[in-house]
Parts: C-alpha cells; sequence; structure tokens
C-alpha cells in the first residue's frame, strides 16, 4: 500500500520556481532517500507534504486521504512527522517538555502523564534520557539533532521525514544515528528523508529520488540512481559531491 | 497532574487569601482601599501574563477588556438594576466574546504587529464608547445612591466590592496556575518558543490562541465592573487608559512573565514604588518614565523577571515558586 502519493506538485516563491510538477509514490515500510543539490528544494517539498505551504499546484494523498492545503498540525495528528534540517528546540522547555509536546500532540494525542512516560521512551531510544531534564537551549548541535527526532518519534508517526538529521554529525555520531533509524523502520514507520551524506543514504535507502532545479530527474534504487548520467551531471558543479557519488 | 499537592499551587493562594482575610478581620478602609488597588493589579497582571507569559503574544492595549467589560458590567448595575454578581460575570462574559471576535482576526499577526494592533482595538473601544449613547457618551454614567442601598448602604458595599476582587484574583491564580500545567498550557508554551515548530508537531495554533485569548479577557472584565461600582461612576477617559496597559505589562516583566507568582511580585513591587514616587515631590509626575525606565531595565538584564531569575539561580525552589 502506498502511504504517500505526492502528484504534479508545484510550488512557487514569487517568480521563483521552487518545485516543478513533482510526483512519485513511497510504499509503506520503506526508507526512500531524497537528494540533490543545494536549493534544489527538497526542504520546500517537505514543507508542502506536510502543510507547512500549500502548493500552488498538484495534490498530497497520505495514507488514501488528499490533505492538500491542510495546515500543518491537521497532517501532524494524522500520523505524520517531522525533523527540521535546521533544528527548533524549544528553548526555554526542558528537553523532556520538548519530547512530550510531540507525544501530546502527535497522532495519539497523549495526556501529559502518559506523554512523560513516552518522551522517556523516545530519549531512550535516540540516546539523550540523560539530558531529560536540561534545557533544550544548552543542547550541542548533535544533541538538538536528536532531540528533533525524539520529537518526532514521541508522536509515534506512520511517517516520518528527516531533513538532513546526519549533517553536522562526526563519523561515529552518524553510524548511530544510522543505526537509530534503521530501528525506526524495523518498527514499522515509513521514512522519507534529505541526506547529503552519500554513503549513508545509499546505504540505508530502499530506493532514492533525486531533485535539481525543482525537478525530478531520477527515480530507482541507490546503485541505479548513482550511475544515472543525469544524476552525476546535476551534481557536476559540486566536485566534492560528485566525487563521493562515483565512490559508490 | 495532582496541583493540590504542589506546593507552587498553594503558596501564591495562600498568600492572597491570608492577605485579604486580615484586610477584612482589620476592617480599615485606607487598609482596604490600598488592597483594592494591589489585588485589582495582581489579577490584571496575572490576567495578561495567561496570554503574554503563556503563548508570548504581547498584548499592549489589554486594558480594553477591562474597560469594556466595566463598562457593560457598569450599564448592567446602574441602567439595568442588575445585582453586583451577574453584572461583574456579564462584563467578564461580553470581554470573553469580544477577544473571541476580534482573537480569530489579529492572533494571525505576529510579533509587533500584533502588538500594535492590540493599541488599535483599545483606541477604536474609547471612540466607540465616548459616541454610544446607551454608555453616557463621553461623560459616562453613574451609578445611583440606592443601588448602594441592596449591599447596606455605600461603605458596606465597598467592603462586598473589595471581597468579589479577592474572590476573583483567588479564582485568577487557580486558573493561571492549571493553564500552565495543563497538556493545552504545554501547547502554548510550544507556541512562545517556536509557532511553526508547535504546529508542525500537532499544536492547534490559531485555536489554542483564541481561547487564551478569551480567557486573558474575560477576568480584566469582571475586575473592571467590581472597580467602576466601587468608584461610583465610569468614563471613557477611565476605562480605556492606556497607560495601565503599559504599567499591567511593565509588572508582568518584573515580577517574571510565564510564570504564576511573577505577576503577583510584579504588581506588588510595582504598586509599592508607585505609591512612592507618587509622595515624592521629585518624581511624583514622573512615574510613567520611572515606569518605562523599569522595563527598558528588565529587558536587557533580568528578562525572565525576579521570580524567573530566583527560579534559575536556585532549581531546588522550582516547584515552590511556580
Ligand atoms: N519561504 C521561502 N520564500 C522564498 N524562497 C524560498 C523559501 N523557501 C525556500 N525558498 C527558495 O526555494 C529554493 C529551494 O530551497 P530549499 O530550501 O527547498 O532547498 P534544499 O534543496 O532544501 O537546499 P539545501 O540542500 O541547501 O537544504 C531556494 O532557491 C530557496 O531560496
Ligand atoms: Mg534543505
Amino acid at each position: 500500500m502506498m502511504i504517500l502519493q505526492v502528484q504534479d506538485v508545484t510550488k512557487r516563491f514569487g517568480g521563483l520556481q521552487a518545485l516543478t510538477d513533482v510526483t512519485f509514490d513511497l510504499p509503506e515500510g520503506q526508507i526512500l532517500g531524497l537528494i540533490g543539490p543545494n536549493g534544489a528544494g527538497k526542504t520546500t517539498l517537505f514543507n508542502v507534504i506536510n502543510g507547512v505551504y500549500a502548493p500552488n499546484k498538484g495534490k498530497i494523498i497520505f495514507r488514501g486521504e488528499d490533505i492538500t492545503g491542510k495546515p500543518s498540525y491537521e497532517v501532524a495528528r494524522r500520523g505524520m512527522a517531522r525533523a527540521h534540517q535546521v533544528v527548533r528546540p524549544l528553548h526555554d522547555l526542558t528537553v523532556r517538555e520538548n519530547v512530550m509536546v510531540g507525544a501530546c500532540f502527535g497522532r495519539e494525542g497523549h495526556s501529559l502523564t502518559q506523554a512523560a512516560h513516552k518522551a522517556d521512551a523516545a530519549l531512550a531510544q535516540v540516546g539523550l534520557a540523560a539530558r531529560a531534564d536540561q534545557p533544550s537551549g544548552l543542547l550541542n548541535v548533535a544533541q538538538k539533532k536528536r532531540l528533533e527526532l525524539a520529537r518526532a518519534l514521541a508522536a509515534r508517526p506512520f511517517l516520518l521525514l528527516l531533513d538532513e538529521v546526519l549533517a553536522g554529525l562526526n563519523p561515529t555520531e552518524i553510524s548511530e544515528m544510522v543505526d537509530t533509524i534503521l530501528k525506526i523502520r524495523d518498527e514499522g514507520i515509513t521514512i522519507l528523508m534529505i541526506e547529503h551524506v552519500m554513503q549513508a543514504v545509499m546505504s540505508i535507502s530502499d530506493r532514492i529520488i533525486v531533485l535539481d532545479y525543482g525537478q525530478l530527474i531520477a527515480a530507482g534504487k541507490p546503485e541505479e540512481v548513482a550511475a544515472n548520467p543525469q544524476v552525476i551531471e546535476a551534481y557536476l558543479g559540486d566536485p566534492e559531491m560528485t566525487a563521493r557519488l562515483m565512490g559508490e | 497532574m495532582k496541583s493540590w499537592r504542589q506546593p507552587g499551587f498553594w503558596l501564591p493562594l495562600v498568600i492572597v487569601f491570608l492577605w485579604g482575610g486580615i484586610v477584612l478581620v482589620l476592617r480599615q478602609d485606607t487598609v482596604r482601599e490600598t488592597a483594592f488597588t494591589v489585588l485589582m493589579f495582581m489579577a490584571l497582571a496575572s490576567s495578561l501574563n495567561i496570554l503574554l507569559g503563556y503563548t508570548g503574544y504581547v498584548s499592549f492595549g489589554h486594558i480594553v477588556f477591562f474597560g469594556l467589560g466595566g463598562y457593560t458590567g457598569f450599564y448592567l448595575i446602574s441602567e439595568q438594576g442588575w445585582p453586583l454578581l451577574p453584572a461583574a460575570l456579564a462584563g467578564g462574559a461580553l470581554s470573553g466574546v469580544i477577544a473571541l471576535l476580534v482573537g480569530l482576526a489579529v492572533l494571525r499577526l505576529r510579533g509587533a504587529y500584533f502588538a500594535l494592533a492590540t493599541i488599535g482595538i483599545n483606541e477604536a473601544a474609547r471612540a466607540f464608547v465616548s459616541n454610544f449613547g446607551p454608555f453616557g457618551g463621553a461623560t459616562g454614567l453613574f451609578v445611583n445612591f440606592s443601588a448602594y442601598e441592596k449591599y447596606g448602604g455605600a461603605g458596606q458595599a465597598l467592603w462586598t466590592t473589595f471581597t468579589f476582587l479577592w474572590i476573583t484574583t483567588l479564582a485568577v491564580l487557580v486558573v493561571s496556575y492549571l493553564v500552565k500545567h495543563s497538556r493545552f498550557g504545554l501547547g502554548l508554551q510550544a507556541i512562545r518558543e517556536d509557532e511553526d515548530a508547535a504546529m508542525v508537531m500537532g499544536v492547534q495554533a490559531p485555536r489554542a490562541k483564541t481561547i487564551t485569548y478569551v480567557i486573558s479577557a474575560f477576568f480584566p472584565g469582571i475586575i473592571g465592573t467590581l472597580y467602576f461600582f466601587k468608584n461610583g461612576n465610569v468614563e471613557p477617559g477611565d476605562a480605556f487608559q492606556l497607560h495601565m496597559s503599559i504599567e499591567m505589562l511593565v509588572m508582568v516583566m518584573l515580577g517574571g512573565m510565564g510564570t504564576v507568582l511573577g505577576p503577583m511580585v510584579g504588581a506588588t513591587a510595582y504598586q509599592g514604588l508607585r505609591g512612592y514616587l507618587l509622595t515624592s515631590p521629585i518624581f511624583k509626575d514622573l512615574h510613567l518614565a520611572v515606569a518605562g525606565l523599569i522595563l527598558l531595565l528588565i529587558i536587557l538584564f533580568v528578562p525572565a523577571g525576579a521570580v524567573g531569575w530566583v527560579r534559575g539561580r536556585l532549581p531546588a525552589l522550582r516547584r515552590v515558586l511556580e
């Protein structure tokens, strides 16, 4: 069954065409990698999928329901959670309270007491249990990324949107995070992840789609995508990225 | 959550309860008048804090709910012969309804735009009331002396009004605590920290903000009715004073926004200072300037306010100083 269907999605910001006729399906239980050069429109696609922006054209269908144009909180309640690229901790709240927001207002809509338990479980899952009582503003970047993930997990989503959760992490932290993501997938949560760390995204994704200048230019298994000439060309402006892609 | 087991829930209530109780036992007019003013500002600042402190929305013209609710309650007493209690509740209800209608529109605005819009609402309400026949236009309304008869004469009526204000203040503090420690309140605090992120997590921000705005407008409407009934008259110049709005903000900031105790501490400290300034020959015309200066200093150096500062320094006291 398709958990998410994105059909002909177009998004403009004034004169800027950020997304053009993007179409893809995501089957339940998979990890779908979304890659593309900087400014390709990946984060914008997430914003359209989870209702932060309404698309100018096209449809978003989540678990069989048309959710196009619904506000982000409606989408969240239906079981879609997100970890942001630019971390957004609720500074004055403790780490636990941050995660409780996810549990209280996410799909299962827990009471405060239940949410505290769910929060502690989610924090343990991402390895932040020891920080539960600290103000979230005091965490370092790697910890804030984990907090984003814990908050999303505590919502018990059907679909998890991960926007560059590996960026800025060192190799040890990356492999820990990759393990965490795989465990989440094994629990039955479908994952759509934007990632620049090629090796990681290539190794854990079931399928990959590639966005360039707002258009979907390739889709397929990781090895197919890595060998696709159009994809290599899209990355040519970025020699480092090309080398990594070719190195796969 | 078992609120009644928390010391932070009881502390503000016990203080206000004992203080009001002592005033009632002493039964001296001057003591009552001072206590009335301080309690009134405590309750007003606490009401404002439910919006400002928990959602981060700065309502600059919040006094409009005191004015409109006060006018409505006063009108029901002086022109329609209603008793004080239902009139005050009706004043609160009217303020709540106005907040509901206005909130749907202005709560879409963020930051400075919202603050400016609330000032506009206050000025618009003042202009409207000044030209509204049933409310006596620019001259306002007076209460007929016979209205006090029901309460055993004017003197006794003042004590009754004080008692109602005392109970209202206790009610505001209970509501403030319960909101802060509820699931709803967690959503509000998420909105305060990052509204867009809160919505992505499922917080229904438009609805939550509107409900909060209504709660924070309801109590000022009651308080306005009590205040004007005590004074015996109401006029546009007294009902919509922007500087009272600013003083409410100073009190919340001084004591600590987002805490239950903060607005209490802030209102007491500010009124104490104001009393001193008004009697000092040098400062007597400058008390608003001093208020502005205090606001500036707090925002620059102690943005958490007095209670927030102590909570930050002494985490052990957090459960007591909510
Ligand atoms: N709210 C907005 N208003 C105007 N332009 C925007 C807005 N959001 C994104 N854009 C523009 O849309 C384009 C796509 O941006 P987006 O953030 O989606 O890229 P991205 O693929 O996520 O890039 P990166 O890999 O750097 O995160 C960029 O040109 C960006 O400047
Ligand atoms: Mg991005």
